[in-house]
């Protein structure tokens, strides 16, 4: 009996046999935690994705489609008239040029001036850094719609300490309907949530190792050298990410954009709240439902440069700081 | 050495050393300052008028010269409080929302997030996939979809009782007799009823979740994989790795994250449409000032306190 147990342990024991049954159970215990991993993944895609598959479905339907019961997200007669309607209507491929100048240029002014507050904070001792930083939460948390006359009222009478009056006659300037007001705020740190992106700012500093600094300074280079040279490469990850949402933000953003009445003809934004409007008024399509259509079309136009760029700066950016290593 | 020299040269180096951090505050202040200039100048002078006009009447004097304010002695404060049939309770119930979503939605983009960080086929198809909400629930997007919103096809609707007649009705099974076995466990009730309806909020949970995820994931590709493989050739199993370095590493981000979440629930909760309609659509300047003031002071004092909370806990490198 007592053989038997012997035997078995002499067996387990074998070298080759643990290696070669560790093996079998470690590729069984990946495969059992890759298949859950690929469920969950696939559920929560499906959760994500499927109005925005009725949406891209929908588009595609034609008339006699979006009535027919017997239609499911799969058109019988498709049609890409949606789309042809939808890029003339909204001037598509004009104003995504002219958006996509203005949006990320001020997205990189975002980044300089976000970045720089987000390193002060992180880095710097100065009195009142905590009453100031405070500051930075109240921006972020502040609902814009408070502000709103307030901002109104300064851009349309813009004479910050008379210094526009010295040159214009001692009279202001009415800045409205031009996208001054937005570079302005934006490059005075307060534009589109860049609270928001000084926190995020702020906080991955905060996470960096000192050393890398301190070894910098050692070596001689001041503060701004220091701070484009060690530390802005060490957060690209962070400059990634503001971009990212920078742009998809800038892009998307309803509210400066109609209360400083910026030119619809730079605003995609503008021309897709329109766009419904425009499609029954101009081209006589008076059914609500098949005005929708165009919407959806409208709407599929204006997610996909943001995907892209989304796909673009996750592959080559993200993934390119991942393989050379220059953060730590 | 005479003495005298050495003491002159302590001197010197003292002196030194104070212009040192001197300096150094001096420049950070020059980093911050563009933010300061544009804070004061419009953020603060916005505060400033709209607290004038919560404490005023609001006369609106025509479309040449604008508003008029005419002080009212706390009217527009006694009111919102007092007479004000369901400021308070609106102000409460999104409070009370914001608290109970903020750790779902946490643990679920932290998980998100690791997952996605791994490396398989289609990873980046996936990564595209989990940004789509931040990109759908972006202000032009959303709003152009809300109005078509009731004909949208194959949707799963976010009602939680739509889903839990549906898991409760199919194939005959008794949902309720195995939640009754989880209270059986001495699970508190609570906790079950929290979690089933985290089920059945799931979509909200997923939206709301989108830039969370793209924020932790930042924090992960930031860990150096050195960090990683030391650890592996220590020994460390994933559990100790995950507790011992990603954690921590992430840390500081589940900070900024929780500020996000209960800043994305505050802009979209109950209480700034309240104010928004009060202004726009009633166009009482003072009362909706005051709705504005007094849910954003809130919302700072929980900001204050979960900063304070969490700083402790939190790894930098100081």
């Amino acid at each position: 009996m007592f053989n038997v147990f012997k035997k078995i342990k002499e067996i387990t024991d074998d070298p080759t046999f643990s290696s070669k049954r560790g093996h079998a159970e470690r590729k069984a215990r990946q495969w059992v935690y890759a298949s859950f991993r690929a469920v969950i993944i696939l559920g929560i895609s499906y959760v994500i994705l499927s109005p925005l598959i009725g949406i891209i479905a929908s588009s595609f339907f034609s008339n006699a489609d979006n009535y027919s019961p017997v239609v499911y997200l799969i058109p019988q007669n498709p049609t890409i008239e949606r789309y042809q309607l939808a890029i003339t209507r909204m001037d598509y491929w004009n104003v995504l040029v002219n958006m996509m100048i203005y949006v990320v240029g001020l997205t990189l002014i975002q980044l300089i001036i976000c970045s720089m507050a987000g390193y002060g904070f992180a880095r710097f001792n100065f009195p009142f850094k905590k009453i100031l930083f405070a500051c930075v939460i109240v921006t972020i948390v502040l609902p814009t719609h408070t502000i709103m006359y307030p901002l109104y009222t300064t851009f349309q009478t813009f004479n910050p300490l008379g210094l526009v009056g010295l040159f214009n006659q001692g009279n202001s300037v009415n800045l409205l309907g031009t996208t001054w007001p937005v570079i302005i705020m934006t490059l005075f740190g307060v534009g589109l949530r860049s609270g928001l992106y000084i926190f995020i700012f702020n906080q991955f500093f905060r996470g960096l190792p000192r050393e890398i600094e301190e070894a910098a300074v050692i070596d001689g280079a001041g503060n701004i050298r220091t701070y484009l040279q060690i530390m802005l490469p060490n957060a690209a990850p962070a400059l990634v990410t503001v971009a990212i949402f920078g742009v998809v933000w800038q892009y998307n953003d309803n509210f400066f954009g109609r209360l400083f009445n910026v030119s619809d003809s730079i605003l995609l934004s503008r021309k897709i709240s329109s766009l419904a409007a425009t499609i029954s008024n101009v081209d006589q399509v008076r059914d609500p439902a098949i005005a929708t259509l165009y919407v959806y079309a409208g709407v599929v136009m204006m997610i996909l440069p943001l995907l892209l760029i989304y796909v673009f700066l996750q592959k080559h950016l993200i993934e390119g700081i991942e393989r050379s290593g220059i953060v730590g | 050495m005479s003495a005298g020299a050495e003491l002159k040269q302590i001197k010197h180096k003292r002196r030194f050393s104070l212009s040192l951090s001197s300096k150094r505050s001096v420049v950070g202040l020059l980093f911050v300052l563009p933010f300061l200039i544009g804070f004061f100048a419009f953020i603060a002078y916005g505060i400033v008028t709209t607290v004038r006009m919560s404490l005023s009447d609001v006369i609106v004097a025509g479309a040449t010269s604008g508003v008029e304010l005419v002080w009212n002695n706390f009217d527009n404060f006694t009111r919102a409080f007092t007479i004000h049939p369901t400021f308070a309770e609106t102000l409460g119930t999104s409070l009370l929302n914001m608290l109970i979503d903020v750790p779902l939605i946490i643990f679920f983009s932290l998980f998100m997030a690791l997952f996605i960080n791994q490396k398989f086929r289609g990873r980046t198809i996936v990564r595209a996939i989990f940004f789509m909400p931040v990109i759908l629930g972006a202000p032009a997007i959303a709003n152009a979809l809300v109005s078509a919103r009731s004909m949208m096809v194959g949707g799963v609707s976010p009602a939680s009782p739509e889903i839990m007649t549906a898991i409760t009705s199919s194939a005959n099974v008794d949902v309720n007799y195995y939640l009754n076995m989880l209270g059986d466990l001495a699970i508190p009730p609570a906790f079950i009823g929290y979690i089933i309806g985290a089920v059945g909020r799931i979509n909200t949970i997923i939206t709301a979740s989108g830039v969370q995820i793209v924020i932790f994931l930042a924090a992960l590709q930031s860990i150096p994989p050195s960090v990683y493989e030391a650890a592996k050739i220590e020994g460390a199993t994933p559990y100790e790795t995950f507790w011992l370095i990603t954690f921590p590493m992430v840390s500081p981000l589940i900070l900024t994250n929780v500020v996000y979440t209960i800043i994305d629930s505050f802009a979209n909760s109950p209480v700034v449409v309240l104010s928004y309609n009060t202004i726009f659509s009633e166009y009482n300047y003072g009362l909706g000032s005051v709705f504005s003031l007094v849910s954003s002071l809130a919302v700072c004092v929980v900001l204050i306190i979960v900063g304070i909370v969490m700083s402790r806990r939190i790894f930098y490198h100081t």
